[in-house]
């Protein structure tokens, strides 16, 4: 009796689902005619006034959908401020933004939405460099150019995005070890024996990997890296590391932070040990990103030299928007101009002009 | 009574329809220069959402025993992680790997639900546990993310079912005709079948007994644990199956996948008329639920430059209008008795 109640019970639930899937496919149908009646019924009235205009309008505008990944930093406000100043109608572009809160499904469905709407170019800042295959072969279908902002995409063809917009981390590093031979050349310790320290970003990030690489291409005979360990990029880490390292090592020189927040954490930590640090002091302090904390530290005469990640990328995208509309070929990779900042310079002055 | 109880959800049900038939039409009308009338449009909802919707419909269910289950997210994010860790650094195929995270799935219902029904646990506290477990185990088999290259893996995930009308041909000349991917159609598929199962067979009508009123259900000689534990284990198959889905969309796994996914399914269950007390809950309701969150997220996109965040207030707002209504209705129930 169970048995023959279940068997009944699955025949129609098999029928049921096909006629569901039947009705699925046919529902959407039956609705669109009656979405193009009401979209037909909507148009007429405001027809004559506003079309011409609001045609022509869109015809000259270049319509850009940017998917941001968040803002969760002063940085991506900057990022974001950049974009949304560089894509003004007074510029000839139409910016539709979407702020993904650190999701990339957030991310997936804002692309998709770009591409219904049929923008010119999509600019991505990927949350994370994994899955984009589907949603960029159907930016690609549509014919749409991707161009990736900040962070890069593990695709495994790169036909996929147009080109990539971004910091050059090695060559952050590079700057920032020739930086530091020029100063301590001038402070007559060119051949001295150099003790360097450095606190690492999160491991893998392509910050980390860029800069420490960057730093090691730079680094001289007579300079020793005594230990280098990750301080995960925040500031409470990095005092926990370079208190570790205050202790095993009595006689630091450099310390290279690579970012700004482990730099203060460090700071903290050697005046902690009762060691000075800055121009002034015992321990060069390097970091890097430049934020407008790290002026402040400078100003203060904590921290020698920040060197710069520059966030303001609208321009640059902006520029090679222009290539494209004209027909030409880019480079894959775009590194945007980056400088560096130290207390030699009128750091207070500089911060005022910054807008991050 | 039992009439009134039914026309009153149904009424509950009517208005997450109507309301997500209203949202959609004034879609329509503000943004018709924005192509939002395209079929393409609407068929995203379900594309972007699939996962969403099995979780939503398996959180229906145990919503409806008077439980919770906010280990969902969290369990999501563990099978993308398994699914990308198995095939991408232990070779396993598609097809094995993917028999593995849902038996995983199976098991990890299991034990939840063992908890909750035998050891009489909080729902809350078991699934919280369970929450914490499977993202701890996601960070622990890797902290860095993968990304799936598995042939076979990816032809589901971008296998394009197409229409064979309503295409449209784009400014640059494209003749796109609208598709939807197979994730679409097993994410409806689940939701015929939880369907039919909580209306048609006497599991479902006792998964409605047990959270209606447990001691009633216990004397009308209903095993409530019985039927606890079964409700759990399919909730810890369809959460697996939901984080495949969600895996076929986003095609690798990272610690931080799926964050807050557990809401999302209380939200839309809740939006589609489901009582958080129990015995009261439908699952076209919780597909609707879902739809409307997805229309929101539309809407702030095509708009453009507004906050992505006003999603989140909208959601408060429609969770409260409808907390209110149902608990208007619970009045108008009992004043009648």
């Amino acid at each position: 009796m169970k048995k023959k109640l279940l068997s009944i019970i699955l025949a129609t639930a098999m029928v049921a689902t096909m006629v569901g899937c039947g009705s699925a496919t046919s529902e959407p149908a039956a609705a669109e005619p009656a979405t193009k009646e009401a979209a037909e019924e909507a148009t007429p009235a405001e027809e004559v006034a506003e079309e011409p205009a609001a045609e022509e309008a869109s015809d000259d505008l270049i319509v850009v959908g940017y998917a941001q990944v968040g803002a969760e930093s002063d940085w991506r406000t900057a990022n974001t401020e950049s974009f949304k100043t560089t894509f003004t109608e007074e510029n000839g572009y139409q910016l539709i933004f979407d702020d993904a809160q650190q999701k990339q499904e957030n991310q997936i469905k804002a692309i998709r939405s770009f591409i219904q709407q049929e923008v010119d170019y999509i600019v991505v800042a990927p949350v994370v460099e994994t899955g984009w295959e589907t949603v960029l072969e159907e930016a690609k279908e549509a014919g749409i150019p991707v161009i990736l902002s900040d962070r890069m995409m593990d695709v495994s063809d790169d036909s996929l995005y147009e080109c990539w917009v971004g910091g050059n981390f090695v060559k952050e590093g590079e700057d920032a070890a020739a930086w530091l031979k020029t100063y301590l050349e001038d402070q007559g310790r060119g051949s001295e024996e150099i003790n360097i320290v450095t606190l690492q970003g999160t491991i893998g990030a392509s910050a980390q990997v860029g800069r420490t690489e960057g730093f090691a291409n730079g680094m001289q005979d007579n300079w020793v890296m005594l230990d280098q360990q990750t301080g995960e990029f925040t500031q409470s880490k990095g005092q926990e590391v370079m208190e570790s390292f205050l202790k095993q090592y009595p006689d630091i020189d450099v310390v290279v932070c690579e970012n700004d927040n482990m730099a203060f954490g460090a700071i903290d930590a050697i005046k902690a040990a009762g060691k000075t640090c800055g121009p002034e002091g015992d321990i060069i302090v390097i970091s890097f990103d430049a934020v407008a904390a790290a002026f402040d530290s400078m100003i203060a005469g904590d921290l020698n030299a920040t060197f710069e990640c520059n966030p303001l990328h609208g321009p640059r995208v902006a520029e090679i928007i222009q290539k494209l509309e004209a027909g030409e070929t880019v480079e894959k990779i775009q590194y945007v101009d980056e400088s560096y900042f130290d207390t030699s310079m009128d750091v207070a002055a500089i911060k005022e002009t910054r807008a991050y | 009574m039992k009439k009134l109880k039914l026309e009153g959800n149904q009424f509950l049900l009517l208005i997450t329809v109507l309301l997500f038939a209203v949202m959609y039409v004034i879609g329509l009308i503000v943004f018709k220069d924005n192509n939002f009338g395209r079929l393409q449009v609407f068929l995203n909802l379900f594309i972007s959402n699939a996962g969403l919707i099995v979780i939503a419909v398996s959180m229906t269910m145990v919503l409806i025993t008077g439980g919770i289950d906010i280990s969902v997210g969290s369990v999501v994010a563990m099978t993308c992680m398994l699914l990308a860790w198995m095939m991408e650094k232990k070779g396993i195929g598609a097809v094995p790997a993917v028999i593995i995270v849902l038996l995983i799935g199976i098991v990890f219902g299991l034990v939840q639900g063992f908890l909750i029904a035998y050891l009489k646990i909080q729902p809350f506290i078991v699934t919280l546990a369970g929450m914490f477990f499977a993202r701890g185990m996601t960070a622990i088999i890797s902290t860095e993310m993968i990304s799936i290259k598995n042939e076979l893996f990816l032809s589901w995930a971008q296998e394009k079912l197409y229409f064979p009308f309503g295409g449209y041909v784009n400014k640059k000349g494209v003749v796109i005709n609208p598709y939807i991917y197979p994730s679409v159609v097993m994410a409806l598929l689940v939701l015929v079948i939880v369907f039919l199962i909580l209306k048609y067979t006497k599991f479902g009508r006792s998964i409605y007994a047990v959270g209606g009123n447990e001691q009633s259900a216990l004397l009308m000689g209903l095993n409530v644990r019985r039927t606890k534990l079964k409700v759990y284990i399919i909730d810890g198959f369809l959460a697996a199956f939901g984080g495949f889905l969600f895996c076929l969309n986003t095609c690798s796994g990272f610690v931080e996948q799926a964050k807050g996914f557990e809401m999302e399914a209380i939200a839309g269950a809740v939006i589609g008329g489901t009582l958080l007390t129990g015995g009261v809950g439908n699952v076209i309701g919780s597909l609707f639920g879902v739809l409307i969150k997805g229309t929101i997220e539309t809407f702030i996109t095509f708009q453009g430059t507004l906050s992505s965040w006003w999603t989140k207030i909208t959601i408060a707002a429609l969770l409260a209008f409808f907390i209110i209504l149902q608990s208007l209705f619970a009045k108008a129930k009992e004043k009648r008795k």
